[in-house]
């Protein structure tokens, strides 16, 4: 942005702000500085793209439609404009100073620095440091991330291909999106999908490319009682009803041993481990990745599936 | 925010900051406001060409800055600052909801946080409230071990720690003087000097078998750097050795699990991967895992062990198959 039009902008905004009645077009034309130059087509162009230059930076600026004018009038309302008078005690800047510094990507990291930096315009007292022997950090690192924040705030339709887990198809999915959640390190989405016509959640980083926001905004309606967070599930804890019996080479195995719920100490050099389980794939994955320490004697599914990761591995 | 871009939400807000901190200095106020002093004084001067219609000089705003202390005036249609938007009050209230779903804060004394967030939510409009309620980051529950970490931060001992490495398969004893305690994507760790690494390191608190507070006091050497985690918890170093491996669609979890060096696509859902190892157990573990939905490429020493131990481990199975 020219210096020139930083002037002409400051200089609209306060004359925006001071104005008691709404002025037309050709009143500001008059009134700020830069405008007087042009002729008619070159002035109204400027002055619609200055108004959207300032509603971007969320400069709310009000059309006055008098029904005895021919022309609106504009103006910015101080209540609507101005940032109410906040005070915060020290134990609220303290929190707020370690809220501030959570996020860790430009996109919200620059957000909380500026909601910091006009409170602080504000004579806000807040504490930009933190809390000292507690920090806080939240990674944004999915490219998708910072588009479907947009469509969650502006409640736009979202399209992306997909991935779903081990699945070597991509697909074109189409979701009205309902909330974005951060669960151990991993963030997804929850909303309604189009096409399978029914409540979904999407893992970020299994999105594909682009995210296209599609149709206009405000058109998604996050219906009562849904429950993002809810949605997401807990898909990493489900119930242990089976039991496997294991041997485990004496000295080896500890983060098995640590889960074990019977072990019983075997002859030459190894012991016999129980634990329970769910998912025997899982449990063959992590078996097998112990190799020459530990062999699943039972179940007999469990262990062909470890000896088939084994023959994987060797071929 | 020194971009140009950036400059008139800028404005709006040092004249205000000018307002309510008359007398301020050009060097203070250029880095509350990341700038450097010569822009600073660029910005004074733009900002004196501005004010009311009719720019006559008792219309412009007056600002001086002799002797390096900065006095504004005439500035009163834009002494507030611009109310929070969207974005920064919601950027605020989600890591502020965050803070909530954490026993730390439940226990502050005076509710603190929900206070702010009333606070911000009235400073904010309306739109803010909705985006930070759907926007969430859970926070696993504290660990076992945390309490007592937290008391030797407090009281300034050494732990006795017992820690699951899970790259190794080991439990390990080490002392450590406790520094920080972090959160990193919902997930709690220590950061403290461990006098068996003699370097500060980060411990996942979750895997803390087992936690003493010893009655000395924690002593960590004065020149021991804090850990930088801003660029993630796990950062592999240049000098861990580079490992190729290429996975099917059902091994593509590796990609997404593990920080990466790099990622190519080979169709039908197929990924090389490069990655760091810090060690080669590790690697070995991951590729006896993935058994048949991936193997190492690179180096063929690494995928030669791999070979190895997958027929040992047989070796078991085949004597009572």
């Amino acid at each position: 942005m020219s210096r020139r039009k930083t002037e002409r902008l400051l200089n609209l905004v306060i004359c925006l702000l001071a104005t008691r009645r709404p002025l037309s077009a050709e009143q500001i034309r008059q009134a700020v500085p830069g405008y007087d130059r042009d002729g008619d087509e070159a002035f109204q162009r400027m002055f619609e793209r200055d108004k959207n230059e300032l509603r971007e930076i969320g400069i709310p600026i009000d059309v006055v439609r008098d029904p005895w004018e021919d022309e609106p009038g504009y103006r910015i309302e101080r209540q609507s404009y101005e940032l109410p008078e906040i005070t915060l005690e020290a134990d609220e800047a303290a929190v707020l100073g370690l809220a501030a510094q959570v996020w860790q990507r430009a996109s919200l990291a620059e957000a909380a620095s500026g909601a910091l930096l006009k409170l602080r315009a504000g004579g806000v007292a807040t504490d930009p440091a933190g809390g000292g022997a507690l920090e806080l950090r939240v990674d944004t690192r999915d490219p998708a991330f910072p588009a479907l924040w947009d469509a969650v705030r502006d409640r736009r339709v979202v399209r992306f291909d997909y991935r779903s887990a081990g699945s070597e198809n991509v697909r074109t999915r189409t979701v009205e999106p309902w909330g974005v959640v951060s669960r151990r390190g991993r963030w997804y989405l929850a909303g309604f999908d189009r096409d399978r016509d029914a409540p979904r959640a999407f893992r970020l980083s299994r999105i594909i490319g682009q995210v296209a926001a599609v149709g206009r905004p405000g058109v998604v309606e996050v219906p009562p009682g849904v429950d993002v967070r809810e949605m997401i599930g807990f898909p990493e804890e489900p119930m242990e009803e089976r039991v496997a019996t294991l041997r485990v080479r004496q000295g080896a195995g500890e983060g098995l041993r640590q889960l074990a719920s019977v072990t019983r100490a075997g002859g030459g050099g190894w012991d016999e481990v129980e634990l329970g389980f769910s998912d025997p794939e899982r449990l063959a994955g992590w078996i097998a990745s112990m190799g020459s320490d530990v062999e699943l004697l039972d179940p007999p599914d469990a262990r062909e599936a470890v000896i088939r990761r084994l023959k994987g591995a060797l071929a | 925010m020194s971009g140009s871009a950036d400059r008139l939400p800028r404005l709006l807000a040092l004249v205000p900051y000018l307002m309510s901190h008359p007398g301020a200095q050009v060097g203070e106020v250029a880095e509350v406001f990341g700038l450097s002093e010569k822009q600073l004084i660029d910005d004074l001067q733009l900002v004196w060409m501005c004010g009311l219609p009719g720019h006559t000089p008792g219309d412009l705003i007056d600002v001086s800055w002799d002797g390096g202390e900065i006095v504004i005036d005439n500035a009163d249609t834009i002494a507030r600052p611009l109310r929070l938007g969207i974005d920064e009050a919601s950027a605020l209230l989600v890591a502020l909801r965050m803070l909530g779903a954490m026993p730390e804060f439940a226990e502050v004394p005076g509710d603190a946080l929900p206070r702010v967030v009333a606070k911000l939510e009235r400073a904010a409009g309306e739109g803010a409230a909705a985006v930070s309620s759907q926007v969430a980051v859970d926070v696993d529950a504290a660990p076992d071990a945390l309490p007592r970490v937290r008391d030797a931060l407090n009281r300034k001992r050494r732990l006795s720690l017992r820690y699951y490495v899970p790259g190794r398969d080991e439990v390990t004893p080490r002392e450590v003087d406790p520094t920080r305690v972090m959160v990193v994507d919902g997930r709690t760790y220590m950061e403290g000097w461990c006098y068996r690494a003699e370097a500060m390191r980060l411990f996942r608190l979750d895997r803390v078998v087992g936690v003493d507070v010893l009655d000395v006091p924690a002593d960590p050497p004065a020149d021991a750097e804090p850990i930088d985690v801003t660029q993630g918890v796990f950062r592999p170093s240049p000098t861990d050795e580079l490992v190729e491996l290429e996975v099917s669609a059902a091994g593509r979890w590796v990609a997404e699990y593990y920080p990466v060096e790099g990622v190519t696509e080979l169709g039908e859902g197929r990924l090389r991967i490069a990655l760091r190892a810090r060690d080669e157990d590790w690697v070995l573990k991951l590729a006896l895992r993935l058994g048949d939905t991936g193997r190492v490429v690179a180096p063929e020493a690494m995928a030669e062990r791999v070979r190895e131990e997958a027929e040992r481990a047989l070796a078991l199975y085949a004597h009572r198959s």
